[in-house]
């Protein structure tokens, strides 16, 4: 099986949805820059400024043509280069995109694909944000946020399949991740988790670039004798814990990892669910590990406070396993 | 305050100046056009429009309706003028005052008073309500209650029509209060650039909500706000019929050319207040009074008899025709049944639903 970067493997699949004529990508310098963090490189010269829309700074307009577009039988993907900015397009997405189809008794949908990028480096307050659980809390939204070369093609596919908006959360330091990806028709379906590493005394629950520090974690803590399973939710709407709860049942342990904030984000939905439907086999409190609770500092030394660090992750384990 | 009828028209930049003869007038070149049966059927839709708004607010005091209720009532003759210039293959886009742009555009009335009613049979199976009529069979894409937003889904639409050459047109209705936002600005520099099929229809009655125009808007004549993106644009009497059907038929033509969009102002005026429940404190009565001595309706209607093209008594049985057709739709609102709980669970928002087995069954 081929080894892609993440990075690969969107343009794979980018490149595979652009088979559709129906198709075309609108964007802010995905064409003529030549693509912000190098995903839509070479699409304009492929495929002509039709269909690779550098469109004006106004991520308002660029959503809400989208949505249009798509409600009258294009199968549009929209670019927003940063999550940061995609709240300039929030009353496309969330009074639009995800309301049209019930508000209008099921009459149309919004085959919709929102492309978007969490990520912080040094970039302080207003470009270093995530908001996983804004998006995952609209219901008529599908949110998915792969971790795995293979599940960025696999799940972009299933959401150019969908009938559904779709929001697609990337991450600007996953890009040159590899892994293998499956040659070519591979979908992976939306709202499916996936376990990510197996393990036998503790459940870390996560997702997106969180997977792969925790898979950093388990492998620091084998050498102690520790056994982390970990759970990938590669989608948080419609979120499918039901991996994620098995797991628990067996371990009876479980720290949450997200890059977000903690109060009221995505950790909090993830934690509840598993005391809700799994309180039964809880044998210590559930432990979270998530950006500290402060708009993100320029300063290196305390932005690395602020983030997730493999470092974090092992000592919340730890804690709940009663170790030191 | 605006000066209404005989408003002047005003192009930026001039496309067409060309208006005929001195003696024609837009009901003689409208008649030589469209013959006398097309003109009644102007006005049968404007009085169905009046006539059904009329119904809703009775029945919204009978609480038959619920929610906000926003009439067109005062402003028949843009939305009926501006729509009879469109075909088959083009497309409608509007805000929550929706209901005469949807009779204009033929939706079927029973189908309005049950959305009305919150029941089964509505446009939109009564999850939309008043704001939200739509008939995809018809192009009819809705009407949107977050103010302005709606140009850009118009635009994209538009963009949608471009890309797959349909040669259809985007018209898209909003009031002069829509016109301050970003989305306003954002939809029209699309538009332009990308030189997309769209007629952008500002209804300008003067009055955003209860905020005056003197009040809400730097610039009072809205269809100047075109030239910062070069965009064709005129200012015409929304209250004539035949006048806009005239002026929005050039911007129609325009728009399907291929040349880019334009931005009409019509002038007009709601007799009503912005909601049912609006107590209109920010102006006289006389001033209402005032603009409904100019009644668009029954000065159409006066004007078909004067000149011939119906009689007295035939629009009179047209006017009977139309009040046991409000009448009817009432009874079949009345007798439909509501929407089941199925609206309530994944398949009611999703097209494609994916109810996992982990979201409690008591929770939707």
């Amino acid at each position: 099986m081929p080894v892609l970067t993440v990075r690969e493997a969107l343009q794979q699949a980018l490149h595979e949805a652009m088979a559709d004529e129906r198709t075309f990508i609108i964007g802010e310098d995905i064409g003529h820059y030549g693509s912000t963090y190098g995903v839509t490189a070479g699409f304009l010269e492929k495929y002509g400024p039709e269909r690779i829309r550098d469109a004006p700074i106004a991520e308002a307009g660029i959503v809400g043509l989208a949505v249009g577009a798509a409600m009258a039988g294009m199968r549009p993907i929209a670019e927003i280069m940063s999550v940061n900015f995609s709240l300039l397009a929030f009353d496309m997405i969330i009074n639009h995109a995800a309301k049209i189809y019930s508000m209008f008794g099921g009459k149309f949908s919004v085959p919709l694909v929102m492309r978007t990028t969490n990520g912080w480096t040094q970039l302080s307050a207003t470009h270093s944000q995530t908001f996983d659980s804004m998006f995952a809390h609209i219901p008529g939204l599908k949110v998915v946020a792969p971790a795995t070369p293979a599940d960025m093609k696999g799940l972009f596919r299933a959401a150019m399949a969908d009938p559904d908006p779709v929001i697609f959360i990337e991450h600007t330091l996953m890009y040159g991740i590899k892994g293998e990806v499956p040659d070519g028709d591979y979908i992976v379906p939306i709202g499916k988790s996936v376990l990510a590493r197996e393990g036998r005394h503790i459940t870390v629950v996560t997702y997106s670039r969180m997977v792969h520090l925790s898979l950093q974690a388990a492998d620091i803590l084998a050498k102690e004798g520790i056994e982390v399973e970990i759970v990938d939710l590669r989608t948080l709407r419609p979120l499918d814990m039901s991996i994620a709860l098995e797991s628990f049942k067996k371990t009876n342990r479980a720290v949450v990892v997200t890059e977000d904030w903690q109060s009221y984000g995505t950790s909090a939905e993830i934690a509840t669910r598993l005391y809700e439907q799994g309180f039964d086999y809880l044998d210590a409190p559930i432990q979270r590990v998530n950006f500290r609770e402060v708009p993100m500092p320029y300063a290196k030394n305390l932005e690395q406070q602020v983030v997730v660090t493999t470092d974090r992750i092992v000592a919340a384990i730890k804690k709940v396993l009663n170790r030191s | 305050m605006q000066k209404r009828r005989g408003a002047t028209q005003a192009e930026v930049p001039a496309a067409s100046s060309l208006r005929s003869t001195m003696t024609s007038t837009p009901f003689s070149r409208a008649r030589d056009q469209l013959g006398d049966a097309q003109l009644v059927e102007l006005y049968r839709q404007m009085m169905l429009i009046r006539r059904f708004e009329e119904k809703c607010q009775e029945m919204y005091t009978r609480a038959k309706i619920g929610g906000f209720l926003h009439l067109y009532v005062g402003e028949e003759a843009t939305g009926v003028g501006a729509i009879s210039n469109l075909q088959s293959q083009d497309h409608i886009f509007t805000h929550y005052r929706d209901h005469g742009h949807a009779i204009a555009r033929g939706l079927n009335i029973d189908e309005l008073m049950a959305e009305l009613f919150g029941k089964d049979t509505g446009t939109s199976h009564g999850m939309g309500g008043s704001m939200h009529f739509a008939d995809i069979t018809k192009n009819f894409w809705g009407g949107y209650a977050i103010v302005g937003s709606h140009l850009l889904l118009a635009a994209g639409v538009a963009l949608a029509c471009q890309m797959q050459k349909t040669n259809g047109v985007v018209m898209v209705f909003f009031g002069d209060g829509a016109t301050n936002g970003g989305e306003f600005y954002e939809s029209l520099n699309f538009a332009q650039l990308w030189k997309l099929p769209v007629v952008f229809v500002c209804e300008n009655n003067l009055y955003a909500m209860g905020t005056p125009i003197e009040v809400h808007s730097s610039v009072k004549e809205i269809y100047r706000k075109a030239s910062a993106f070069d965009m064709k644009a005129m200012r015409i009497d929304g209250n004539d019929v035949l006048t806009v059907r005239e002026q929005v038929a050039e911007a129609v033509e325009y728009a399907r050319s291929g040349q880019g969009p334009v931005l009409v102002e019509a002038m007009t005026y709601r007799f009503r207040g912005h909601s049912a429940q609006d107590t209109q404190k920010y102006r006289s009565k006389e001033d209402v009074e005032q603009h409904r001595s100019n009644d668009p309706v029954l000065i159409f209607r006066k004007e078909l008899i004067d000149a011939g093209v119906s009689s007295a008594a035939d629009i009179d049985a047209l006017d009977a025709v139309i009040d046991e057709q409000v009448e009817a739709s009432v009874r079949f609102a009345d007798e439909s049944p509501v929407p089941g709980n199925e609206w309530l669970t994944d398949s009611g928002i999703y097209a494609a639903p994916l109810a996992t087995a982990t979201v409690d069954p008591d929770l939707v």
